[in-house]
């Protein structure tokens, strides 16, 4: 390579590896040498204690608790997610009368898909105080006035959706799949349609009903698109910073409550953070947390393997 | 990189209607049966979920025009006097200085972002030199971490630069946070592009600088528009980052927030003196600049955010 073009090269580097550095990767890597300290943020000194934060964070009864919610909506929020947007995708695609081709989608699954997604584009934040009042807990939330006019709820006693430790975690989840539903519908909408229509014709020929079409064909050439869907939503349930954060009862502050029943890993830590001033503490939490992360992806990625079909 | 970026190519006319299935399916009405109990289940379905999403959102904008009684008495019934004024109380309330400050910032962060993504982008796929491998790898590793990990010593950085609460801040860490994802796609972009044209360039005695900018940049157009949505979106979105970095750091700070932070600050502030209406008033306001480009850009919308997943 010419001498020009190294100079070209390196000018073209420079800003993007400079701000990806300063206020990217250093901070990653300094997150693990803090996590080794007791800094309290504050003050400029701190000293070296080793492993004591970790051993700390496991014997936190919030953090720990924190954990075993963020494992719950791990579970729920993918299963529920991904099976309702299947269902859906086949129902778009597939959902249709049959005609002498073979199976079609619904009339109108333009517009299923444009509004199934629309939430997507919304912010968190507007999701949190549209919930918000759908959960309020007297008859003018959304919720409780439908329950109540069903006569399902006593009018008197509406159920308090996000004060109840039983419900709370189960009402962020579905805040979270009412706002996903869509976006993995459209994404599985997508793969089932590069799907080739000789194979679905082939299989009618062979007498393949509806069903088994989906899951003897469907299902199987789109298992890639639902392993990274699983991924996906997976770093989603690890977050939830925003909902619970801006839904829940603050436990001092950013949510949490009642009594740290809704607490999550994300939640825990900008509290130690911003709140309690603990910042190596919160570091030493960061951390665990990019650990559950890693180890989640690496899990998925193996539990959901399967043998790749090329079409 | 191929099927997402066959997805992503913007349509230059209208988009096709949905499938002619009213006509076919009136053509083959003899074929009934097992058809047309399975269309009327997924219309059922479907339309159910369609209210599911479209009911809560409206309410909440219908909402926005009853007063605070009015709310909290029942979910249900009319508004008594449909008057806008409740929206530039909204505006004059705090909304209007969001919205100008997150406007500020995307204004600057969303083009720089492309740019710098784009420049590192270009070389790394374009150009052989030592270390080309590692640093895309570098730059990609990014999106595999949570933020969280980061946000402690990103605080500090930022402090330490004497940017905490300052439009320029913000800016500067948004166009970091988004290079992971503008690099890796607009990377597999570039390499798509046919490399004659490129060389007749040269050839033709442009400059490498000259040749980006007036020739392969005008050729990854499509490529652009899609991370240009997809990174509009997420900064328009953000919340975790404005929230640690924007706080007013004296008394005589000027709060700057950002949409969604101003939001839930809105929100917050209800305890102490209740006004729903405006707050709701101030979710519609914030909702509307998002339907609008939503409508406006549906497929493009959709295809860029869905093609991030893949891969």
């Amino acid at each position: 390579m010419r001498k020009g073009q190294y100079r070209f090269v390196a000018g073209f580097l420079l800003v993007p590896v400079a701000l990806y550095l300063i206020f990217v990767i250093w901070p990653y890597i300094q997150t693990f040498g803090y996590s080794l300290t007791d800094w309290k943020g504050q003050s400029q000194t701190f000293k070296f204690v080793g492993l004591d934060n970790y051993r700390a964070l496991f014997q936190d009864d919030v953090f720990l608790e924190a954990i075993w919610h963020n494992i719950l909506f791990l579970v729920f929020i993918p299963v529920i997610t991904i099976l309702l947007a299947l269902f859906f995708a086949f129902m778009v695609n597939a959902g249709g009368r049959s005609r002498a081709g073979g199976v079609q989608g619904v009339a109108g699954s333009k517009f299923y898909k444009i509004v199934y997604f629309f939430p997507q584009v919304l912010s968190l934040a507007i999701l949190a105080v549209l919930f918000n009042a759908v959960y309020r807990s007297d008859g003018g939330g959304l919720l409780n006035g439908f329950l109540i006019k069903l006569g399902l709820v006593d009018a008197e006693n509406p159920v308090e959706w996000l004060n109840e430790p039983s419900i709370v975690l189960w009402a962020l989840m579905v805040v979270v799949i009412w706002n996903s539903v869509g976006f993995y519908l459209v994404l599985f909408s997508a793969a089932m349609q590069s799907i080739p229509r000789d194979v679905y014709e082939a299989a009618l020929i062979d007498g393949a009903g509806r069903a088994q079409s989906f899951f003897r064909i469907t299902l199987p050439l789109l298992w890639d698109t639902v392993q990274t869907a699983w991924v996906y939503l997976g770093i989603v349930a690890m977050d939830m910073f925003v909902l619970v954060s801006s839904m829940t009862q603050n436990m001092g502050a950013y949510g949490g409550g009642p009594d740290h029943h809704s607490d999550v890993m994300s939640t825990v830590m900008m509290r130690n953070f911003l709140y309690y001033g603990k910042s190596g503490y919160a570091c030493a939490m960061g951390v665990v947390m990019l650990l559950l992360t890693l180890i989640l992806s690496v899990v998925t990625l193996r539990a959901t393997r399967r043998e790749r079909i090329e079409f | 990189m191929s099927a997402p970026l066959k997805e992503t190519a913007p349509t230059g006319g209208p988009a096709p209607a949905g499938p002619p299935v009213s006509k076919s399916a009136a053509r083959a009405g003899e074929r009934r049966g097992e058809g047309v109990v399975l269309n009327v289940f997924s219309h059922g379905f479907l339309a159910l979920w369609a209210l599911l999403i479209v009911l809560p959102l409206l309410w909440l904008v219908i909402s926005s025009f009853k007063t605070d009684a009015q709310i909290g008495g029942s979910a249900f019934g009319w508004p008594h006097n449909w008057s806008f004024g409740v929206f530039s109380r909204a505006w004059n309330k705090g909304i209007g200085d969001y919205f100008l400050n997150t406007v500020i910032v995307l204004v600057f962060s969303v083009p720089l972002t492309m740019l710098f993504g784009s420049m590192a982008a270009y070389v790394l796929a374009r150009y052989q030199f030592w270390g080309n491998r590692l640093l895309y790898y570098f730059f990609v590793a990014g999106a595999m971490f949570p933020v969280f990990l980061a946000l402690v010593p990103l605080f500090f950085m930022v402090k330490r630069l004497d940017m905490l609460n300052t439009y320029q801040g913000l800016i500067l860490v948004y166009i970091a946070y988004s290079m992971p994802f503008t690099v890796f796609f607009m990377h597999a972009f570039f390499r798509t592009l046919p490399t004659a044209v490129f060389e007749a360039a040269i050839l033709d005695g442009a400059s490498h600088t000259r040749t980006f900018f007036q020739v392969m940049m005008p050729m990854a157009k499509p490529g652009l528009i899609s991370v240009g949505i997809f990174n509009t979106l997420g900064q328009w979105n953000q919340f975790i980052l404005p929230t640690v970095l924007m706080q007013p750091q004296s008394g005589s700070d000027p709060e700057r927030y950002v949409l969604t932070q101003g939001l839930i600050q809105l929100q917050q502030q209800q305890g102490y003196a209740s006004d729903l209406p405006v707050l709701f008033a101030g979710v519609t306001i914030a909702m509307i600049p998002m339907l609008v480009v939503y409508l406006s850009f549906q497929r493009q919308v959709q295809a860029g955010l869905t093609s991030a997943t893949l891969k």
